[in-house]
């Protein structure tokens, strides 16, 4: 069944808090293979303006694609999950994710579309500390195939 | 806190080093755990095959992150990336063997602004083929 246009603009509940660990940080960078410093030593990432370790640039979709799963699961939107790839992903970043931050992350579907018997999912992710200063946004569009 | 190449030694046109990654089965069950996408596409040949891929696929984020690091490993800072967008093409198909895929990546000033960002537009590859069919990422410049 083709996604309904009305849900574009629904947003969602802010996720539960996820606080960023150092050790989070090292885990992920040694996943891609990364090592600059500035993701594992404090040290070099105060010499580099930082006040703690920072997260390589895709780091935020350990948070968001779990807050993306809460849009898919929406009765009105039921993806078949089984049939959904990853077709298009974008990060905008306000400042680098870091070590101590404790972050909230907040889905909205921004498109849906059908093409060629696919339904296509925009979803962005806003994430802010939980004080509300802004980190970082993440967009992801998921197809699901043959659905629409 | 800044990137260490500097916008004024860079123009439209200007190409980043070339950078090739392995990306053996060990390092997807790796970053399956990192990042918490445990899709089995990602690490079980039978389910795979049954969904009607090749095999045992990479992830797109894995591609996607691989592809940032020539970005920021040009610029010298891993925070000039500013905005980053991705459109997947085709599946990175990782061997279960010791060697796996390699996914290859090249770079090329497309834009600069008068802030210092660069818009470099990647080509990334595995197997002599596109595995992202769009690739931009914007970069703060010293």
């Amino acid at each position: 069944m083709a996604l309904d246009p009305a849900l574009v603009g629904r947003s969602y509940p802010p996720s539960a808090l996820y606080e960023v660990s150092r050790q989070k940080i090292v885990e992920f960078a040694e996943a891609i293979g990364e090592t600059d410093p500035v993701h594992r030593d404090a040290e070099a990432a105060h010499a580099a303006g930082h006040p703690d370790v920072i997260a390589p640039p895709t780091f935020a979709i350990a948070l968001t694609l779990s807050a993306a799963g809460v849009v898919a699961e929406d009765p009105d939107v039921a993806l078949d999950y089984s049939r959904v790839v990853h077709g298009e992903q974008r990060f905008t970043h306000h400042r680098p994710i870091r070590a101590g931050d404790r972050l909230v992350a907040t889905p909205t579907i921004e498109a849906v579309r059908s093409v060629g018997g696919n339904d296509l999912l925009t979803t962005r992710v806003d994430v802010a500390t939980e004080d509300g200063e802004p980190v970082c946004s993440a967009t992801s569009m998921l197809v699901a195939r043959g659905t629409a | 806190m800044s990137a260490t190449v500097r916008a004024a030694d860079v123009s439209v046109g200007t190409e980043l080093p070339e950078q090739t990654y392995p990306v053996t089965r060990a390092g997807l069950v790796r970053y399956a755990g990192a990042s918490g996408d445990f899709n089995p596409i990602h690490w079980n040949e039978r389910v795979a095959t049954e969904v009607g891929l090749p095999g045992v696929i990479a992830h797109g984020m894995l591609t996607m992150a691989l592809a940032a690091r020539a970005v920021t490993a040009w610029a010298g800072d891993p925070a000039a990336l500013v905005e980053y967008h991705v459109r997947f093409g085709r599946p990175v198909v990782v061997p279960d063997d010791d060697t796996g895929a390699r996914v290859t990546v090249r770079g090329r000033v497309g834009a600069l602004s008068e802030d210092g960002r660069a818009r470099v537009d990647l080509t990334v590859t595995s197997a002599g083929e596109k595995v992202l069919s769009l690739a931009r990422a914007t970069v703060q410049l010293a």
